[in-house]
């Protein structure tokens, strides 16, 4: 059992909660325990950045301060949730990086009696504590019921591989972790090339048409990649695509119906546990419904498509040009 | 004289003291001065259709001097902070962060016309600074009432939907125990900020 530093965010408990009971479902399997920081406070998610810089870093170290005393034996914390994932991530680096800014983040830190030394913690995305630490090996040995048959759409958003402060992730546009997850729980991987792209963010709240607009090319997307249903990292991305599809298909008078979930719930169904323990059921957009493709038999390899080429046009093609006979150029 | 004159037009030159104004606001690392005007961040953001400037431009109107109209653009409004022009960026710019600095400097300046915006982030924070945590059915309430009532009616099916399947709850969250400390130290550092 490898122990981890643990801080949830505030989402955990409210939208994001099939991500938390599939989360709490798949940590004894993969043999991890995660020991959840005391008293922790909201990061401040986008918010508190575009207000005021120092006292957006001061709320975000205050939980790093409080990781650091719990250390105890590991000095990993890992967050679930992409916005939280990167604000921690990011604290970190902007303190390490430039000393007089870190001195000025523990300054306001002091006026509540606690203090961070940069870099002491190492700040991990769950999915890349699963990819790398507990290792696709050992994912794939506590697969009881591979997935098979059922499409998946992996889709990261925006927020964990990139900016990428500690150099991680294979790729900050099209990185292949969640991809090699999926494949490993027997599920078969579309090819989504908006794997990293936004899902809007806070625009659902503040700019309506522009978040939807964002969302539907996800969700047309994944619906013409042939996805059953797309599989997320990120609770503000499962919430914006689940939840505002009603909305955005009603802006543009579209009927996309495109189920999306967290990648811990998929894990969880693989391993053999029931739907509705690993949260299925709570999202707007029931993926319940497709999860009857998933088949007991193996799968055919299914011959690689073929790719229909263009054909000639009908008639008389045009005439090729030709090189002029000697001699016979005019003037 | 004319070598004069232009010394003394380099010190004042508009564009110079605002870039750096805002380059020492984001970090010296955030590398703003090396901009070459490529447009790669533009043509990359999403939102960018959205935006009355691209990054680029905006960054031209920053050395330009143009003060008031860059605090005044949707631009950094229209961020939504997926960092895809930082990654991209030939010159390593941090595009991403100068944009939360650029809303820093127009919500202290109420230079930025639309409050829909900041209201939410004020709104958020008002939530953090009181409980320690966000409130999500307090936050889109009290937001959607002040800017989208017209919103409300199609939005009633999604909200009576997260409250059945459990995923929004009406009470608000508990108090963090360590909200007199949390409060110390927000208040130390808004003091330090205005200090600097
Ligand atoms: S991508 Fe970088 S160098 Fe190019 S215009 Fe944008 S900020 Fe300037
Ligand atoms: S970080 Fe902001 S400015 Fe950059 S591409 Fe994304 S939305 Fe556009």
């Amino acid at each position: 059992m490898s122990e981890y530093l643990y801080y949830p965010g505030c989402s955990m408990d409210s939208s994001g909660r099939s991500y938390r009971d599939s989360l709490e479902a798949v940590t004894a399997p993969l043999g991890i325990t995660l020991r959840e920081i005391d008293d922790w406070n909201c990061c401040g998610a986008t918010e508190y950045l575009g207000l005021s810089r120092l006292p957006a870093y001061a709320l975000i170290a205050r939980n790093l301060a409080l990781a650091e005393q719990a250390r105890n034996g590991t000095n990993t914390l890992v967050a679930p949730c992409s916005a939280c994932f990167l604000n921690l991530s990011k604290t970190n680096h902007a303190m390490a990086e430039d000393a007089a800014f870190g001195a000025q983040v523990n300054d306001a830190l002091a006026a509540g009696d606690l203090h961070y030394d940069p870099d002491s913690l190492r700040i991990r995305h769950l999915l890349d504590v699963v990819v790398r630490e507990v290792g696709l090996e050992t994912v794939r040995s506590r697969v009881t019921r591979p997935l098979r048959g059922l499409k998946l759409a992996p889709y990261l958003g925006c927020m964990v591989p990139r900016p990428d402060y500690d150099g991680r992730w294979s790729d900050p546009e099209h990185p292949s972790e969640l991809d090699r997850l999926l494949a490993a729980l027997g599920a078969e991987v579309v090819d989504y090339p908006l794997k990293t792209e936004c899902c809007g963010g806070h625009m659902t709240q503040i700019g309506p048409s522009t978040a939807f607009s964002m969302i539907r090319r996800l969700v047309d997307a994944a619906e013409r990649a042939g996805a059953d249903m797309m599989v997320t990292i990120c609770p503000m991305c499962q919430m914006n695509i689940d939840a505002f599809q009603g909305e955005m298909n009603a802006h543009f008078h579209t009927s996309h119906r495109m189920p999306i979930v967290f990648f811990t719930q998929v894990m969880g169904l693989a391993f053999g546990m029931a739907p509705e323990a690993v949260g299925f059921g709570r999202e707007l957009v029931d993926a319940r419904p497709a999860l009857a493709r998933i088949s007991d038999e193996p799968v055919p390899e299914a011959e690689p498509a073929r790719v229909r080429r263009p054909g000639r046009p009908k008639g008389p093609a045009l005439p090729m040009p030709q090189m002029p006979e000697a001699g016979e150029v005019t003037r | 004289m004319v070598l004069a004159e232009s010394t003394n037009h380099a010190i004042a030159d508009p564009g110079r003291v605002f870039l750096e104004e805002v380059i020492a606001r984001t970090g010296p690392s955030c590398r703003l001065d090396m901009c070459i005007q490529c447009g790669t961040c533009g043509g990359s953001c999403p939102s960018a259709d959205d935006m009355d400037h691209t990054p680029r431009t905006l960054f031209a109107m920053i050395r330009a001097g143009m003060r008031e109209q860059v605090l005044r653009s949707n631009t950094p409004w229209m961020c939504v902070s997926c960092y895809l022009c930082t990654v991209r960026c030939p010159q390593d710019v941090r595009i991403t962060d100068v944009m939360y600095t650029l809303k820093n400097m127009a919500v202290a300046s109420h230079a930025y016309p639309d409050s829909t915006a900041p209201d939410f982030s004020r709104a958020f924070i008002r939530n953090v600074e009181t409980f320690g945590r966000s409130f999500e059915v307090g936050l889109t309430a009290q937001h959607y009432l002040r800017h989208y009532l017209t919103r409300l009616p199609s939005m009633a099916p999604m909200g009576i939907s997260m409250l059945r399947s459990g995923r929004m709850g009406l009470t608000p969250p508990r108090r963090i125990r360590g909200m007199r400390g949390l409060k110390r130290i927000l208040a130390r550092a808004k003091a330090l900020e205005a200090a600097s």
